[in-house]
């Protein structure tokens, strides 16, 4: 099934991604029900109760697939299947419980946002963000106007000179996506960013994620918007409760997943 | 809901990858013939710690914007990084130097410069280890969205606390000017303190990010315990004659001003205020503030390290 758009994937294909029968386990602290007084938390402490503060929540269960190099992949499932969870275990960003996720590189997240506070100009934003995804001061400054122009922020105004906190919601997440986008990725992942920004600037993310690809790169992409998923993936899988449900096209897969969610 | 799992594990790998000599590869083979490597596993020290030079102009970035981050919000925006500390002073002059005029023996001259460095250099350690045992604990959104060596975190945080220390230095100095203690040659030696308990501090912050993202609950414990220790490295009185006088054992007296926050307070005060008869050094001061600051920057460093993957798991 190799894309013939993009040509990429001549005769062997190249892997880039390996997961096999990867398990990841969340622990959550406080998670405990019951009631919140002193009295009972040390209570709950006195008594040993089993697993006293502590909840496991199981959020991928055996997963297995294998990423080539050139392949823009969809991650579909409902709220909560484990998708985004199987992405920060791909990047090295959460262990596993079990099994083994061998990857090509440093995979990238395209989570910058984390790294951003929204007390900075935005300009400032641009540095911090460039200098935690590990890009060298000097390819920022290169890259800053570019960065700029791509955002769109400076549209109406100058609005990259003031705090973040006076952005709209879907200015300060155009301005994560084309920080994030200006490094050059082997494996880039990208959680759910295209859902916001209007539409002329998801039509210029979705051709950045395919140069990208070209770049001899594999994108991973999740969303919840099946357009934006067939627009740029030639393929998907298809998470529900931590389980690899389906693995293929992306007209076969999503197609499954609309007959799945239409009831 | 019902499930539409007519592909199972296996024929869902094989549907996806077109036929090619790898198919009777297992996922170990495979990755070994194309150099794939483990994600998320942890690198050598040497490798970590060439990691984390590249990231050098991020910690410093980082660092700075906390900082700046810190009062914009105030309408007085920076001017509080260096009026916090002016104002610290202040309270402490308005009531040691003029209502109590009570001076634990040595004078409002001496006193006043003498309890305010205290404070500072103290405070310096003390946020420099509250910020640590936070620093992977509450920045999990980071820790879990981007790659980076993560001692990055509290070696940030513990360069944050260098730069309000600098500025606080700065409001020291005119204090000690104003109470009629002029720099002298001695005053260069502030340099390799500073250079010492930020070592010291780095390390300690690493070992507290460590502890705390194991177990949060030391974040709520942690100021009990430097307060404890500030009674007992004389930030407000001085040690050796506060325990003189009560008939302290001659070990008690040791030990107590071997700590590491003593002897950088000591070193500090001894360096920058000239009435040095009041103000003694304990045997060996210079070798126990570079011994603390090899063996806790050092060791801190390590067993940083040596959790390196486990961090971002909640």
């Amino acid at each position: 099934m190799a894309d013939p758009k993009t040509g990429a994937q001549a005769s062997a294909p190249v892997p880039t991604v390996i997961a096999d029968d990867v398990h990841i386990v969340y622990r959550v602290y406080g998670g405990n029900t019951g009631r919140g007084s002193a009295t009972a938390a040390l209570n709950r402490i006195i008594k040993r109760t089993p697993g006293a503060g502590v909840r496991e929540v199981h959020a991928v269960r055996g997963v297995s697939f294998t990423a080539y190099r050139g392949q823009a992949i969809g991650l579909i499932g409902s709220n909560g299947s484990g998708k985004s969870t199987l992405l920060k275990a791909v990047a090295g960003l959460l262990p596993t419980e079990r099994g083994k996720i061998y990857t090509d590189g440093q995979p990238s997240l395209l989570g910058v946002n984390a790294a951003m506070m929204n007390d900075l100009t935005g300009e400032k934003n641009v540095m911090l963000g460039g200098l935690a995804m590990g890009m060298s001061r000097e390819q920022i400054r290169e890259r800053y106007q570019g960065i700029v122009d791509f955002s769109g922020i400076n549209e109406k105004g100058d609005f990259i000179t003031l705090p973040m906190r006076t952005y709209s919601s879907g200015m300060a997440a155009r301005l994560r996506f084309s920080i994030a986008a200006a490094k050059d990725h082997d494996v880039l992942m990208i959680d759910e960013a295209l859902a916001t920004g209007d539409r002329s600037f998801q039509k210029r993310s979705e051709a950045r994620i395919r140069e990208l690809r070209k770049e001899a790169g594999t994108v991973f992409l999740v969303s919840h918007n099946n357009r934006s998923i067939r627009d740029t993936c030639d393929r998907v899988l298809w998470l529900e409760r931590g389980e690899l449900l389906m693995d293929g096209p992306t007209d076969e897969v999503v197609r499954a997943y609309e007959k799945e969610t239409a009831r | 809901m019902s499930t539409v799992s007519e592909t199972t594990h296996d024929s869902a790998v094989a549907l996806s990858a077109p036929p090619s000599p790898d198919d009777g590869l297992s996922a170990g083979e495979l990755a070994r013939k194309y150099g794939l490597a483990v994600s998320g596993a942890r690198p050598s020290l040497p490798e970590y710690a060439r990691q984390l030079w590249d990231r050098r102009h991020f910690i410093i970035a980082f660092s700075r914007a906390k900082m700046t981050a810190q009062y914009s919000q105030a309408k007085l925006g920076q001017v509080w990084q260096v009026a916090t500390p002016l104002l610290n002073a202040s309270v402490y002059f308005l009531i040691f130097g003029l209502l109590m005029q009570q001076s634990k023996g040595m004078g409002i001259r001496t006193y006043v410069p003498f309890l305010i460095t205290g404070v500072f250099v103290f405070t310096f350690t003390q946020s420099s280890a509250m910020a640590g045992v936070r620093s992977i604990a509450g920045n999990l959104g980071l820790v879990r969205a981007l790659h980076f060596p993560r001692a990055a975190l509290p070696i940030s945080f513990a360069l944050q606390q260098l730069q309000q220390l600098l500025l606080s230095m700065g409001v020291l100095f005119v204090f000690l000017i104003g109470f009629g203690h002029m720099p002298a040659l001695s005053w260069v030696l502030v340099v390799p303190v500073l250079v010492l308990q930020f070592l010291f501090n780095t390390g300690l912050a690493m070992a507290l990010a460590r502890a705390g993202s194991k177990t949060p609950d030391l974040a709520q414990l942690l100021p009990f315990i430097t307060r404890t220790w500030m009674y007992a490295s004389g930030v407000m009185y001085s040690l050796t004659d506060a325990l003189k006088s009560n008939h302290a054992p001659e070990w008690v007296i040791d030990v107590l001003s071997a700590n590491p926050a003593a002897v950088y307070i000591d070193l500090m005060r001894w360096s920058l205020i000239d009435d040095h008869s009041r103000i003694h050094l304990p045997p060996h001061v210079w070798a126990l503030a570079v011994g603390w600051a090899l063996l806790v920057g050092l060791g801190g460093f390590v067993y940083f390290w040596k959790a390196e993957e486990q961090y971002g798991r909640g």
